[in-house]
C-alpha cells in the first residue's frame, strides 16, 4: 500500500441540497444510466464478448463451408436468423450473469446499488432490461456484418419490422431472466462447468444452426428441445426474417418466449432476494 | 439524547442456517462467520445464533462503538441496521422507521461504509461519486461539485478521472465514505473501517471520523480495536456471542474493570487449587480461576507474580505463559468473557 499525506484540514463539505424523497422510477433510470456509461465506455470489448462467436460461425458456415461446396447457398437463409437468435440469447445472458456471480460472490459491488432508496425488486428489474438492451445490441451489429459476409439471402426480409422487434425484445427477456436465475444460483467456482453443462448444449440443441422443423429426422429430439428457450428464439428469428422458409408458428413461440420469461423472472428474483438480503 | 433515537433495537435476533459443515469452513467468499471463534456449534446443529436478543439505543448525533471479537455478532447488527440482513425476532428502527417493514425509508436516511471496500470499478473515481448521488436523485451538477470537493478534503482530488484500482487501499477506503457521504445522510454506518489500514491512514481517517461527528452526524461504527474504540467513540457497546454485555461510556467503562493490571498465568493443568492457595496473596485486587489460566489482577504486577510462580510450584504446576494486560477495555473484556479481543 503506498503511504498518502493527510488529507489538508479544510472543513469537510455539505451538500447544498436539499433532500427529496425520490420514487422508485427515479432510482431505475439512474441505475440505467450508470449501465448505459459503463456500456459506452467498454462498448468494443462488450461487442467483442458478445459477438465473436457468432461472427466466426457465419464466417465458418455461412460463407467457408458454403463456398466450399460443404453446404447449400439456401443454408445461410436459414443460419442467419438462428445466428440473430443466439447473439441476442448469449449476449443478454452472458450480460445478466457473469456480474452477478461476480457481485454477489467476491466484489460485492451491487451493494451500493442494494442501498440505493428503492425496494431491490428495482435493482434486478433494471439489471434485467439493461441486459436486454445489450442482447438487442449486439444483435444489431450482427445483422449487417452477417449480411456483408453472407452477400443475399435468399428469402430473408426485414418487411415485418414489428414482429422482429416483439421477437428481440420478448427472446432478450427470456434469456436475461434465465440469466438472473442462473447468476443467482450459481457459484464462482461453477461457471465454467455452467458454460459447458447448460449453456454449451441450449446452443447446439437450440435449433440455431438449422430449423426446427428439420429435426424431423430425429422425432425425438424434436420434442425434446422444446424445453430449450433458445428454440423459440431461433424459430421467432425465422418466422419474422424468413416467413417463407419453414418455422414455427409466431403465435406459440411468443406465448412460449412470454411464458418462459415470466417463469424464469418469479424463480430469479425469490433467488435474487435470498442473495441480496441474508 | 432527542425524542426519537437515531436508532433502537428490541430483542434483535438473528439465526442463520447453517450451510454445509465443509463449504462453510472452506468457501472464502460465503456469509460472514456468524460462529463465535472457538466454539463448535453442537453436533447437529442446523443453525447458528448470530444475535441473541439485543437491545440498544443509539441517541441522534452520538458516536457510538460496537466492540466485540470476531464472531461477536457485529456485522450481523450492522447489517440489519442497513437493511442487508433480515432480523429472525425482535424490531429495529432507525430514525423511527422500522428496518424491515420501511426498509426504503431507511436506505434514504443511512450510509453505509462497509467492512471490505466495493467501489464500482467500471467507474471512474469521481463517477463512484456521482452515480451514487444520482441513486439519490441529487442532479448531475450538484453531484460533480460536491464529489469533487470531498476528493479535494479526501486528498484524492488529482485522481478523480482516474481508475478506481489506481487507489491505494487506504484510499479506496475514503472512496467508500466519501460516497456514503455523498447523499448526506442522517446515520452513517461504518463496519471495521480501519481493518487493513496503515497506521497513518488509520489516522487520517480517525480524524475524518470526529470531523464527521463534530458537524452532527449520528455515527455507528464497529471495531475489534479496544484502542480504536476507546479513542473514538462516545459511548461504547460491548457485544460477545450476540449478547449485549456492556453499554456506556468508554470512562465508565473501563471504571467497571477490575482494578488493576491483570496478570494471566497459564498453566499446564487447572488453576482452581493455585487460586485457592493465592486468595491470601498480598497486592491482589482479585483473582479466579479460568480452566487452566489463573486471572489475577493487581495495582502492581510485579510485586504478585513471584507469589504466584511460587504456588503455582508448590500444586505441581508448570506455568506455560505470563500474559500482562494494562486496566483497559480490554481488562474488562477478558474479565466479562475469559477470552481476548482479538
Amino acid at each position: 500500500m503506498s503511504v498518502t499525506p493527510a488529507p489538508a484540514s479544510t472543513a469537510l463539505p455539505r451538500l447544498p441540497h436539499e433532500r427529496r424523497p425520490v420514487s422508485a422510477v427515479q432510482v431505475f433510470w439512474a441505475l440505467f444510466a450508470r449501465d448505459v456509461r459503463v456500456i459506452q465506455r467498454e462498448f468494443v470489448s462488450f461487442l467483442v464478448r458478445t459477438t465473436m462467436q457468432p461472427l466466426l460461425f457465419i464466417v465458418v458456415f455461412g460463407y467457408l463451408l458454403t463456398k466450399m461446396g460443404y453446404l447449400a447457398p439456401t443454408y445461410s437463409a436459414s443460419l442467419l436468423p438462428g445466428i440473430l437468435g443466439v447473439t441476442l440469447a448469449l449476449a443478454s445472458l452472458q450480460s445478466m450473469v457473469l456480474p452477478m456471480v461476480a457481485d454477489f460472490g467476491w466484489t460485492r459491488e451491487i451493494d451500493d446499488r442494494l442501498l440505493s432508496p428503492a425496494p431491490i425488486e428495482i435493482v434486478a428489474l433494471e439489471k434485467t432490461i439493461s441486459a436486454m438492451l445489450q442482447g438487442i445490441l449486439s444483435a444489431l451489429f450482427v445483422l449487417p456484418v452477417a449480411r456483408l459476409v453472407m452477400g443475399p439471402i435468399p428469402g430473408f426480409t426485414l418487411a415485418h419490422a414489428g414482429e422482429v422487434v416483439l421477437v428481440c425484445v420478448l427472446g432478450s427477456a427470456t434469456f436475461s431472466t434465465l440469466g438472473l436465475v442462473l447468476g443467482t444460483a450459481v457459484q464462482p467456482q461453477q461457471i465454467g462447468l455452467m458454460f459447458s453443462v447448460i449453456l454449451t448444449p441450449m446452443f447446439f440443441f437450440g435449433c440455431a444452426y438449422y430449423p426446427w422443423a428439420g429435426l424431423d429426422v430425429m422425432p425425438a429430439l424434436k420434442y425434446g428441445v422444446l424445453v430449450n428457450p433458445l428454440v423459440y428464439v431461433a424459430e421467432g428469428m425465422r418466422a419474422a426474417m424468413t416467413p417463407s422458409l419453414p418455422h414455427m408458428d409466431l403465435r406459440i413461440v411468443l406465448a412460449a418466449m412470454l411464458g418462459m420469461s415470466v417463469f424464469f423472472w418469479v424463480v430469479g428474483i425469490r433467488s435474487f432476494r435470498k442473495r441480496a438480503v441474508s | 439524547m432527542s425524542a426519537t433515537p437515531a436508532i433502537e433495537t428490541r430483542g434483535l435476533r438473528k439465526v442463520y442456517p447453517l450451510p454445509k459443515p465443509a463449504k462453510a469452513v472452506s468457501s472464502p467468499f460465503g456469509p460472514p462467520p456468524a460462529r463465535p471463534e472457538g466454539t463448535p456449534p453442537p453436533a447437529g446443529a442446523r443453525e447458528v445464533l448470530a444475535l441473541d436478543g439485543l437491545d440498544l439505543e443509539i441517541g441522534t448525533g452520538e458516536f457510538f462503538g460496537l466492540l466485540g471479537p470476531n464472531g461477536a455478532g457485529k456485522t450481523t447488527t450492522i447489517g440489519i441496521l442497513t437493511t442487508r440482513v433480515l432480523p429472525s425476532g425482535g424490531s429495529a428502527k432507525v430514525s423511527g422507521h422500522d428496518v424491515v417493514k420501511e426498509s426504503v425509508a431507511v436506505k434514504q436516511r443511512i450510509g453505509v461504509v462497509p467492512q471490505r471496500a466495493n467501489p464500482d470499478m467500471s467507474l471512474s473515481v469521481r463517477e463512484n461519486l456521482v452515480f451514487h448521488a444520482s441513486y439519490f436523485g441529487i442532479p448531475r451538477g450538484v453531484a460533480t461539485a460536491h464529489a469533487q470537493m470531498l476528493l479535494e478534503r479526501f486528498g484524492m482530488g488529482e485522481k478523480a478521472n482516474g481508475k478506481v484500482n489506481e487507489l491505494s487501499g487506504g484510499q479506496q477506503q475514503r472512496l467508500m465514505i466519501a460516497r456514503a457521504l455523498m447523499h448526506e445522510p442522517e446515520v452513517l454506518f461504518l463496519d471495521e473501517p480501519t481493518v487493513g489500514l496503515d497506521p497513518q491512514a488509520r489516522l487520517a481517517l480517525w480524524e475524518i471520523l470526529r470531523e464527521m461527528h463534530a458537524q452532527g452526524r449520528t455515527i455507528v461504527f464497529t471495531t475489534h480495536y479496544m484502542d480504536e474504540a476507546d479513542r473514538l467513540g462516545d459511548r461504547l457497546a460491548i457485544v460477545d456471542k450476540g449478547k449485549l454485555l456492556a453499554i456506556d461510556t468508554p470512562a465508565r467503562l473501563k471504571e467497571q474493570a477490575p482494578g488493576g493490571t491483570l496478570v494471566q498465568l497459564t498453566l499446564d493443568g487447572p488453576a482452581a487449587p493455585v487460586v485457592e492457595s493465592a486468595r491470601t496473596l498480598p497486592g491482589l485486587v482479585k483473582i479466579e480461576a479460568r480452566d487452566g489460566v489463573v486471572m489475577a489482577y493487581a495495582e502492581r504486577p510485579g510485586e504478585v507474580i513471584p507469589g504466584l510462580l511460587k504456588l503455582s510450584e508448590q500444586s505441581g504446576r508448570t506455568v506455560r505463559d505470563i500474559h500482562l494486560v494494562p486496566p483497559s477495555l480490554e481488562t474488562l473484556f477478558v474479565a466479562m468473557t475469559g477470552r481476548g479481543l482479538q
